[in-house]
């Protein structure tokens, strides 16, 4: 059997490609890529939420903010992981970040200006990107499917910490409602944005989908996503701010409004409110922090050479 | 989803020189883990580290947050060996060897459970 068909044989009977495995260079390079950038928004996320932790306003939820923090950077480890047995050096990965050769979600290009947005980010943007990994959990790569399967369990935890916490704030003083709604009005075309271009604009989905990286499409995640989304709200008291959205009976789902494509593209393209910062915080804090690395050269050399 | 975000027409993703740092030189350590008392160690994912020890705390910090293992090792990647993926067809048995399997032998109902 040629490879390429033992390859795509191991594809269709749902089992996973492993690295020792013969693979397509196309296949190859795209889940590089999209791993690496996957990895690349982890750690970029840890900005966002990062920036509240010295405001929270508990030691409780303090507490849970690191916790959620710290697990984003774990996440980013274990799919740097996952790249490196494509034969790929997360250092690398890294510069092309920092060179803007590689993106991330354009999710974390959005300003977090309340402590309500604490709460949004973890129902909204964890719910969606929960909606995405689930689905990936069936990727055809075994390293990125496992590494998936992991970080769904942590990923849990956040979504609901941050339910629970806009539950406080809708179910306190009238100025705490205000601000869960103020951030609902702020975050909730962004998350809609998260799933990607509509599926007729999205030229990479038909191949992704034959390689079974991609199992579900960009609209129906986004659809999913709705679905699951809107009662929520509902729940807590809020107003989602689309004035098309409503149930569809026919259909058995929620019908939403069109998506600001020019904001999407123009975000994608670097000029979201934050890109520029994320970047020049993520280069700074490398930069800054290659004296601990060195330090930790020096010290494992120090010790070697006193057991010796 | 927005990972696989668009790269604009022209722009390029590869390096063009490779990078300086102190963390270049040290190795990549495989990571496995004993969930709890009477399982096996299982492969769990990789990291970089300058010796051993930090290797270990490194583990425990990533793999480990929520209590999820009692035992963890670290093999640097470059001591874990394995036949060559085209090689790997001569030296693991195949399925031909039936008789290997209690499946293929009958037993009459009447012996009882065998």
């Amino acid at each position: 059997m040629a490879p390429e068909d033992r390859f795509q044989a191991i594809i269709e009977a749902e089992e996973k490609i492993e690295p020792s495995d013969w693979m397509p260079e196309g296949y190859r390079k795209t889940l590089i890529r999209q791993i690496a950038q996957h990895a690349h928004s982890e750690v970029i996320g840890m900005q966002p939420e990062g920036n509240w932790i010295t405001r929270a306003p508990s030691l409780h939820r303090k507490a849970i903010l690191i916790a959620k923090v710290q697990d984003e950077a774990g996440h980013g480890l274990y799919l740097y992981s996952a790249t490196e047995t494509l034969g790929v050096k997360r250092n690398d990965l890294q510069e092309l970040l920092h060179q803007g050769k590689h993106k991330y979600s354009s999710i974390f290009n959005y300003p977090t200006l309340t402590w309500a947005d604490m709460g949004t980010i973890g129902w909204l943007v964890d719910g969606a990107a929960i909606t995405n990994q689930v689905m990936l959990t069936r990727c055809s790569y075994g390293p990125y499917s496992r590494a998936m399967v992991r970080i769904c369990k942590e990923e849990s935890f956040h979504q609901r910490q941050g339910y629970e916490l806009l539950i406080k704030l809708c179910s306190g003083a009238p100025e705490q409602r205000a601000m869960a709604q103020d951030a609902l009005n702020r975050w909730w075309w962004p998350s809609l944005m998260m799933f990607g271009p509509n599926d007729s604009d999205s030229i990479h989905t038909e191949q992704s989908m034959q390689w079974k990286i991609k199992r579900v499409s960009n609209d129906d995640l986004r659809q999913q996503f709705v679905d699951m989304t809107v009662p929520q709200a509902e729940y807590l008291g809020l107003r989602i701010p689309d004035p098309e959205l409503a149930w569809n009976e026919e259909r058995g789902h929620y019908d939403f409004g069109e998506i600001d494509w020019e904001e999407f593209w123009q975000v994608v393209k670097g000029n979201g409110p934050m890109n520029r910062d994320r970047i020049e915080h993520k280069t700074r804090a490398w930069d800054e922090g290659a004296w601990v690395r060195a330090a930790a050269t020096a010290h494992a050399a120090k010790r070697a050479a006193a057991a010796a | 989803m927005t990972y696989d975000v668009p790269v604009a027409p022209g722009e390029t993703a590869e390096l063009q020189e490779s990078i300086e740092d102190a963390t270049e030189g040290w190795p990549m350590w495989e990571v496995f883990v004993r969930a709890r008392r009477g399982i096996s160690h299982v492969h769990i994912g990789s990291l970089h580290a300058p010796d051993a020890r930090t290797a270990l705390q490194n583990a425990r910090d990533v793999y480990t947050r929520r209590g999820e293992g009692i035992s963890v090792w670290v093999v640097p990647s470059a001591e874990v060996h394995a036949f060559e993926p085209e090689a790997a067809a001569d030296y693991v048995e195949a399925n031909e060897k039936v008789y290997r399997l209690a499946t293929t032998y009958e037993i009459p109902e009447e012996v009882g459970q065998m």
